[in-house]
């Protein structure tokens, strides 16, 4: 098949910038920023892993041992900020900025400077926020949740925190602008919007998501800002507000940003197990509407975060149903996901792994979500090691796993090289293994009781605490595995050379052009052949 | 329209509505507030008028029992209590009780109380016409005060509520006692 970029004739076709400095840091290309993007969330993958690892060696026995009990809220804080603003979301947006256009049949992003100012606000925002470890007074250390009053108790690092979120809430909506820009105006012709791959609808409707609630971020903790250095009172019960406000603003944005960082993972499955399963996706549109109806419903669920301040049993009724509502169409994901394995000829190289391994782990985080979200027994569940184990059911093998999935699916088309296979399905292996020893036992000590945040715990929790942080260092230690993999396929080029088609039978257009995918993708818009997307025939 | 054309119209539509959601959460603020005082939570009582509290007609027939509870915020050395622990009231009657305050720290402090009603669904039909958590209090070091609630209850409160809570948290106000050291300062330095 024709690859159109290799029959390209154009005068500057392929041409990158000369200068390592004009290449990296002055470049508007979607590839070279996607790749900035995902280099920059490995390293805070690392950094906030390692935090988690600083936690768990805490809790690895009853008492203090390690390190001050505040220097360890600071790492439950920081590690959570970390890993949501630096490491999960930046590799969704690089992978939109790598993918994107190639599957939609465009060039590049719609607006490519500001793809290149969005991504360098990342590091500013993220030097910001790491340089208050070392600042008189410690990191921020109330909770990645920022409530005040707990929260505007600290010293100077109270502004540092507060201006990084603004940057990284900036660098975010510039992200999602392009996103939207580049899905609606700039998709090849005859790639109708019912046509596009499912990763490009979960992120448009991803970006119209961080558009609509990250300005609420925003203005949250510019409130906080005022209430600590400006004699405002919006959630000072002394002045007249109320700090119970602030819970809801948050949820406001924060539950939306729950779904920000499992949508996309939504999309990259659904590439995926079809690829693998030698299938059409079953249910495509059931697909894109499940998504919609998802990010619906993300807005009218907030409270569920916070049943326990007091509200009226009517809205508690209402916080409830409204979030066991958000199972159907999860449930109709995952059922689509069963039917397109379902008598495919399947087979499990490394990214169909992590894909099937999400199906199946971030169902079991969906369960102990539904669990919490009724009221009476959330209840006993708020603040404790449940809800610990929950989140991280839903990011780590939820979110992350489908980040690698993507990667391992990807890195072919990305390096034009094959990463190696059996250290891939090894490091899926040993991720799978050990994040279920990290994960599962903080289910039953917070059943027991034992409460989030806390350095210190009762000698009854010990056992629990053990086994997960025995998981936890292996889990954090197979990662490195992960790293040298890409190291590997990327700088070593090892690897076996990639076709074009680089899977069986993987459909869509970003297949269709060479691997390694040319510096420019699509620069005459391809024709599109139905029977090629991945969602087979679609006929509507 | 070429590409760059539809690409700023969209910017542009996206850009307003980033900014539509930044007004949309500061305005989450009276917003807030308006639907506490519709639905009674969160503190927020009855509003009735002290003429209009004087007209209600007492209902003989019903004692409702109004029990007070009364706490200061960590962080504040002040003793407050209230001066009976409950009363008995026929819903109509216009009702005053005491509550005492005591500042035990050494210095001059602005209080705020924030109250709060229980069960809820009394809240609306509570209202109180007179009472110390509508201002900020200021109490001198050493200083003990007594202060009133008039309140009046609703003949229409719902027949299977027999006790209400009316409860108090005293919260130490930073900024209005930092403002008012400050001009008691400046008074000090115009007399010398």
């Amino acid at each position: 098949m024709a690859t159109y970029a290799t029959t390209d004739h154009h005068e500057d076709h392929d041409h990158k910038p000369s200068g390592f400095f004009e290449r990296w840091f002055m470049s508007t290309n979607h590839k070279d920023i996607g790749t900035l993007y995902l280099v920059f969330s490995l390293i805070m993958f690392f950094i906030g892993g390692a935090m988690a690892l600083v936690i768990r060696a805490e809790l690895f026995q009853p008492g203090l041992q390690l390190v001050e009990p505040d220097f360890f809220n600071s790492m439950t804080t920081v590690h959570a900020l970390v890993m949501i603003f630096g490491a999960v979301m930046p590799a969704f947006v690089g992978l939109a900025n790598w993918m994107i256009p190639m599957m939609v049949g465009a060039p590049d992003m719609a607006l490519p400077r500001m793809n290149n100012w969005s991504f360098w606000i990342m590091p500013f925002a993220f030097a910001l926020l790491l340089s208050t470890l070392f600042m008189e007074g410690g990191a921020p250390a109330g909770g990645w949740t920022l409530y005040p009053p707990l929260s505007i108790q600290g010293g100077n690092n109270v502004a540092f925190v507060i201006f990084a979120v603004h940057m990284m809430g900036i660098s975010s909506i510039m992200g999602a602008i392009n996103i939207i820009a580049t899905i609606l105006n700039m998709r090849a012709p005859g790639m109708d919007l019912l046509k596009m791959p499912v990763f490009v609808w979960t992120w448009l409707i991803t970006a119209f998501l961080l558009i609509a609630v990250m300005p609420v971020l925003a203005g949250a903790v510019t409130m906080l800002l005022t209430d600590k250095f400006f004699g405002t009172s919006f959630f000072s019960a002394a002045g007249g507000g109320d700090p119970v406000m602030f819970q809801h603003i948050f949820w406001f944005f924060g539950h939306p940003e729950v779904y920000i960082m499992i949508l996309p993972a939504f999309g990259i499955v659904s590439e995926i197990i079809p690829t693998f399963s030698r299938k059409p996706l079953f249910g495509y549109q059931a697909m894109v509407y499940a998504t919609a109806s998802i990010a619906f419903l993300s807005f009218i669920v907030w409270a569920h975060h916070m049943f326990t301040v007091g509200m009226p049993l009517g809205g508690q009724l209402f916080f409830m149903y409204a979030t066991m509502l958000i199972a159907v169409p999860t449930g109709v994901k995952v059922f689509n996901w069963v039917a397109t394995m379902w008598r495919g000829s399947m087979t499990f190289e490394t990214p169909m792994l992590f894909a099937v391994g999400f199906v199946i782990l971030f169902t079991i985080g969906g369960f102990s979500g539904l669990m919490l979200a009724i009221v009476p027994a959330d209840f006993q569940y708020h603040d404790t090691y449940f809800v610990v184990a929950h989140f991280h059911y839903v990011l780590v093998t939820g979110a992350i796993f489908s980040i690698m999935a993507a990667v391992y699916y990807w890195l072919p088309k990305w390096t034009g090289r094959m990463y190696n296979e059996t250290l891939g399905k090894w490091h899926f292996w040993l991720s799978t293994i050990t994040v279920n020893i990290l994960f599962f036992p903080q289910h039953f000590l917070g059943l027991a009781g034992m409460p989030r945040r806390i350095p210190d715990y009762n000698p009854a929790f010990a056992d629990f605490n053990v086994i997960s942080s025995v998981g936890g260092f292996a889990f954090g230690i197979t990662q490195l595995l992960f790293a040298w993999i890409v190291i590997d396929c990327c700088l070593r080029k090892r690897g076996a050379k990639a076709t074009s088609g680089v899977w069986e039978s993987a459909k869509g257009l970003e297949w269709t052009l060479a691997s390694p995918a040319p510096y420019h993708s699509f620069t005459t818009p391809p024709k599109i052949d139905d029977r090629m997307l991945a969602h087979g025939d679609v006929s509507h | 329209m070429n590409a760059s054309g539809r690409h700023r119209v969209l910017l542009k539509r996206m850009l307003l509505t980033c900014a539509a959601s930044f007004v949309f959460c500061f305005s989450l603020i009276p917003i807030y507030t308006i639907y506490c005082e519709i639905t009674g939570i969160n503190g927020k009582t009855g509003t009735l008028s002290p003429v209009a509290a004087g007209a209600t007609t007492i209902d003989y027939s019903r004692t409702v029992k109004v029990e007070f509870d009364a706490a200061v915020k960590s962080g504040l050395d002040w003793e407050f209590r209230p001066k009976v622990a409950s009363v008995d009231v026929h819903p109509g009657d216009v009702i005053e009780v005491m509550f005492e305050a005591i500042n035990r720290e050494p210095e001059l402090i602005v209080g705020q109380a924030v109250p709060s009603v229980a069960p809820n669904r009394a809240s609306l039909y509570f209202s109180k016409t007179e009472c110390f958590c509508f201002t900020e209090q200021p109490l001198e070091a050493g200083e003990s005060k007594d202060m009133p609630v008039r309140f009046v209850i609703d003949p229409a409160i719902p027949a299977n509520v027999s006790t209400v809570t009316l409860s108090y948290v005293f919260y130490r106000n930073e900024h209005a006692t930092q403002r008012l050291a400050q001009s008691a300062a400046a008074i000090d330095n115009r007399v010398l």
